[in-house]
């Protein structure tokens, strides 16, 4: 490579797909993740939790434990019981009435699910931690578990004795209830289906760890956690710890993935907060595996009743919802609301006339549930897009035909849903043409008939869904409307240094997501530099003071946004200096060469470099103009952004094994304006893999005692690269006209549509056999038995 | 227990308790903490180091047992190419780190470091694998963010065996 090649600035624009600058410390081991930390006089922690489900705590003998060579101190629910401010946060109260109980750190009395924390162990070592762990004697006096959602519903038994009932809430949207009643009655076919949404194990690579680092004299903190929002936790350390919110400092440092399992605060940052300041040294505390299964929360688990109404011709003129969600033992931080992202959305991508929901949030001895990629709308999009398909039975026309009957037309947006969302553009007729193109749909129909023409036992099966999401959470003023309670802004500042570099402040938490490439291109995008003079801070509270972090795909929508607005800034105020030194109307400039210049004297020019020195030394600056080159910005979007797109899978089922293989998987996505599309694709890849698994592989499993059957990852299968074929991509770009970039959020996309597009192919595949429904996840056993019992079910008949 | 073991071939000695896994003392002893760990089942692969030139899940092996032998962590893998030195980061990796960079192949990059050594040994053992034998070869290492989907294409990109007109795609 010459020296000239070398110095050349790569492309840089929007829709460059430029290789991550996160890249190189990830790649050679330079990055940090908390457990990589030094932190010099650490104390570990270990938890012990309960092995049962629901149990009193009896009398819990620390004396062995204490004897372990390196254990320090063993705390009790009890001796911790005095040191919190308040319990533990659920920010999403639903409904003015609904019942939770109060959700202590370490549990006190009684213990709700398999891995409640009823003490902590101190030691000098994380084997010793462990050892101490194992030594504590805990007398439990097991009650019984509540497991299944509709049993607990019916409170035979209740856990919380303070609520007398099991049951949360329930939360209605009906803006117009006559209207769907009416839609019913009058309805050409109804269609009424049930589906269960299995809960399950989100589980990010890293594990979570947390360390508290006290200051004994100078009264700060400093918390390092993975995590996926350090300013919302610096909050919930003020507001449950009791430490003024002023001297906290969170620091997110490599996170390790998180889907939503890190969008939560934990009892163990609490607790290691709490120790740290008690014991006046710094204390740490990293999850195992294992533990992570039940200690970190888990996604999904709902019962769901859909039904559609259409009229002759399979147009929808209903939808209505009942909603049966499982909230686990206590609240988490959004565990309440989880179902309510989703319930916008039954409608999916369809003219909806009428639509009505209804979600009752029920208490089980489980691990909390709470915001898993998609929170929500993977659950909509699932039963919508399943229950299309038995309208599509029952109307007697082909699954492709049924969903562009029903489409919102291209012309109609913005579209006002009967949810009441406003959907801000849209064209989804394109998505699915070219989604079926990609699997060559005819010649998979073709050979679909011939291998069941000629008996082969292998089938094919060929499976359709379109999805819309609301994302880039989100409107504060919305969410207001939710009773959520904090607002869905983000901060962003961009900075030009004096020597010409720029400093890039953002409010959001990439852990994966690449914000600090894409962030860069936005800037380098508009100023004219290259990205590689751009450096993107962000994570550390103390560098970025203000922000809502990263989750619910809303770090662009949101978080880019507010680099852009903070960009113009930048260049509004080197305009004004510019003109000033340039001695010319700011009206004559122009953004030319990574500088300013008068247009059409291209040799009256000044460099970016050059007005942010003269913004530095303020020698001579316009009358009344600050001396910086600063642009700051705390955006709040005016509403959520509705990516869309169409996928199809491509099944074979072995009917002789039950066997499901994903041969081929085509996805064709719209998120508006895309900034780095290599970003983009990797996002979809990760999302449609993580779909695929809860339609193929993954449950957490429970037993009737309350026990998680698979908390290893021997027994919980993610899959691996052996599992997934390669996935075939494609796009439309239909800008978002909310926001200045056009974009929209692609995080859970991917997620949000691939389970039933998966789902549907197997269905597909075993309809010769009359299976119309198949429980997830669809693992070998359940394809041969649903085989099987709708062979005997038409022998029966026959 | 002392134990004398060569790491990124440096030669270094320690007292360890015999139940010390060998992953812990790459990160708590010699500070080397590229190695991550995932799991707890042997299962995921985010611990895999190269012991005398073959993969192993470094959880799964002791301390004790790597006594004398050679180990190899990501920490030390861009020396093997003679990719060290100045110039650009992007630079100074060994060829597979460096289409894991150009192909999208990691995101958070938590798998990353125990993908990456195994897809040494795998292109180690076999230099021009197809598709399928990549993804095979790569079936005890785990990664949540990627689908796999570029990890694979890395691979094959490392092992020149990925289409001319994908490489730069």
């Amino acid at each position: 490579m010459t020296a000239a090649e070398v110095t050349e600035a790569p492309a840089a624009g929007l829709g460059t797909r430029l290789p991550r600058k996160e890249d190189a410390p990830l790649l050679t081991g330079e990055s940090r993740f908390v457990d990589d930390l030094a932190i010099p006089g650490a104390l570990w922690l270990g938890m012990v939790r309960s092995p049962f489900a629901h149990a009193r705590i009896g009398g819990i003998d620390t004396s062995a434990a204490l004897a372990v060579p390196g254990v320090r101190h063993v705390f009790t629910g009890a001796d911790l019981r005095d040191g919190w401010a308040a319990a533990m946060p659920c920010a999403w109260p639903v409904t003015e009435d609904m019942k939770a109980a109060d959700h202590w750190p370490v549990a006190d009395g009684k213990a709700c699910y398999v891995g409640d924390i009823v003490a902590v162990v101190v030691a000098d070592s994380r084997y010793a931690a462990a050892d101490g762990v194992d030594a504590v004697v805990v007398d439990y006096d097991p009650l019984e578990a509540v497991v299944d959602l509709e049993d607990a519903a019916g409170d035979r038994v209740v856990i919380h004795d303070a609520l007398g009932t099991n049951q949360s809430y329930t939360w209605t949207l009906a803006p117009d209830p006559d209207a769907v009643e009416r839609a019913f009655e009058e309805a050409a076919h109804v269609v009424g289906e049930r589906y269960v949404q299995q809960r399950l194990i989100p589980v990010a690579m890293e594990p979570r760890g947390v360390a508290a680092v006290p200051s004994v004299y100078g009264g700060d903190l400093t918390v390092y956690s993975a995590t996926q929002i350090p300013h919302i936790l610096k909050v919930m350390i003020a507001a449950t710890c009791g430490v003024p919110e002023s001297k906290v400092r969170v620091i997110a440092p490599s996170v390790g993935g998180g889907f939503g399992s890190k969008l939560n605060v934990y009892a163990e940052e609490f607790i290691a907060v709490a120790l740290a300041r008690r014991l006046g040294v710094p204390t740490r505390w990293t999850e195992g595996r294992s533990e992570n299964a039940v200690a970190t929360i888990q996604g999904r688990g709902q019962i769901q009743d859909i039904e559609l109404a259409a009229d002759a011709d399979g147009k929808l003129t209903a939808v209505r919802v009942r909603l049966l969600a499982d909230m686990g033992a206590y609240m988490q931080l959004v565990t309440p609301g989880i179902p309510l992202l989703g319930a916008f959305l039954y409608g999916g991508v369809y003219d909806v006339p009428a639509y009505s929901f209804e979600c009752t949030g029920v208490f089980t001895t489980k691990t909390p549930t709470d915001a898993y990629r998609g929170a929500g709308r993977p659950e909509a999009t699932y039963a919508i897009e399943r229950a299309m398909e038995s309208l599509a039975r029952e109307v007697g026309v082909d699954a492709a035909e049924i969903r562009r009957r029903n489409y919102i037309p291209a012309d109609r947006f913005p579209y006002d849903s009967a949810s009441g969302l406003t959907y801000d553009s849209g064209n989804y007729g394109p998505t699915l043409d070219r989604a079926l193109e990609l699997v060559g749909y005819d010649d998979r129909r073709a050979e679909q008939q011939r291998r069941r023409d000629a008996g082969d036992t292998k089938h094919l099966g060929i499976g359709i869904a379109t999805y819309v999401e609301m994302c880039g959470l989100a409107p504060s003023r919305v969410l207001a409307s939710l009773n959520y309670a904090a607002g869905g802004w983000e901060a962003a500042t961009v900075r030009v240094l004096p020597t010409g570099t720029v400093q890039v402040v953002s409010g959001t938490t990439p852990h994966g997501q690449g914000h600090e490439t894409s962030w860069s291109q936005i800037v380098a995008d508009k100023l004219g530099v290259d990205p590689a003079s751009v450096e993107v801070l962000h994570s550390d509270t103390a560098v970025s003071a203000i922000g809502m972090d990263t989750y619910g795909s809303r770090s662009l929508a949101v978080g880019g946004v507010a680099v852009d607005m903070a960009t113009d800034q930048v260049i509004e105020r080197a305009r004004r200096i510019a003109a000033h030194q340039l001695e010319c109307a700011e009206d004559d400039l122009e953004l030319a060469d990574g500088g300013l210049r008068v247009k059409g004297t291209p040799t009256k020019a000044m460099t970016l470099q050059e007005v942010a020195f003269e913004a530095f030394s303020a020698h001579n600056l316009p009358d009344g103009l600050e001396p910086n080159l600063v642009g700051q910005v705390t955006y709040d979007p005016p509403n959520f952004v509705f990516p869309f797109g169409t996928h199809v899978a491509v099944v074979e089922i072995d009917e002789e094994t039950g066997m499901v293989e994903l041969v081929d998987y085509a996805a064709v996505d719209d998120c508006g304006v895309q900034v780095n599309p290599m970003i983009v694709e990797g996002q979809l890849h990760g999302g449609i893999v993580q779909g695929a698994a809860q339609a193929l592989w993954e449950e957490a499993v429970y037993d009737d005692d309350g026990q998680l059957r698979n908390p290893s990852l021997t027994d919980y299968c993610v899959p691996s690269a052996a599992e997934v074929p390669s996935i075939k991509l494609d796009h439309t770009e239909t800008p978002s006209p909310t926001n200045p970039l056009g974009v929209k959020g692609i995080g859970e996309a991917g997620t949000i549509v691939s389970t039933p597009t998966v789902v549907n192919a197997i269905v597909d595949a075993l309809a010769p056999f009359g299976v119309t429904d198949i429980t997830m996840p669809a693992t070998p056993e359940r394809v041969w038995s649903a085989i099987g019992e709708a062979r005997s079910a038409q022998e029966g008949a026959s | 227990m002392n134990i004398s073991l060569s790491v990124n071939g440096q030669e270094r000695s320690a007292d360890v308790e015999p139940r010390t896994l060998l992953v812990h003392h790459l990160r708590d002893d010699l500070g080397l903490t590229g190695t991550n760990i995932g799991c707890d089942t042997s299962s995921c692969g985010a611990c895999t180091v190269l012991m005398d030139g073959e993969s192993v899940k470094s959880c799964t092996v002791l301390a004790v047992q790597a006594d004398g032998h050679d180990i190899l962590t990501i920490e030390g893998l861009a020396a093997t190419a003679g990719a060290t030195g100045d110039g650009a980061a992007e630079d100074r990796l060994h060829p597979v780190q460096r289409a894991f960079h150009e192909q999208h192949g990691l995101q958070c990059g938590y798998c990353t470091p125990g993908m990456v050594m195994a897809a040494v040994s795998l292109l180690a053992e076999n230099p021009h694998p197809t598709e399928t034998e990549v993804r095979l070869g790569l079936e005890g290492n785990l990664c949540r963010c990627t689908g796999y989907h570029n990890i694979v294409r890395a691979v094959l990109a490392a092992a020149g065996e990925l289409p001319a007109e994908e490489v730069s795609a």
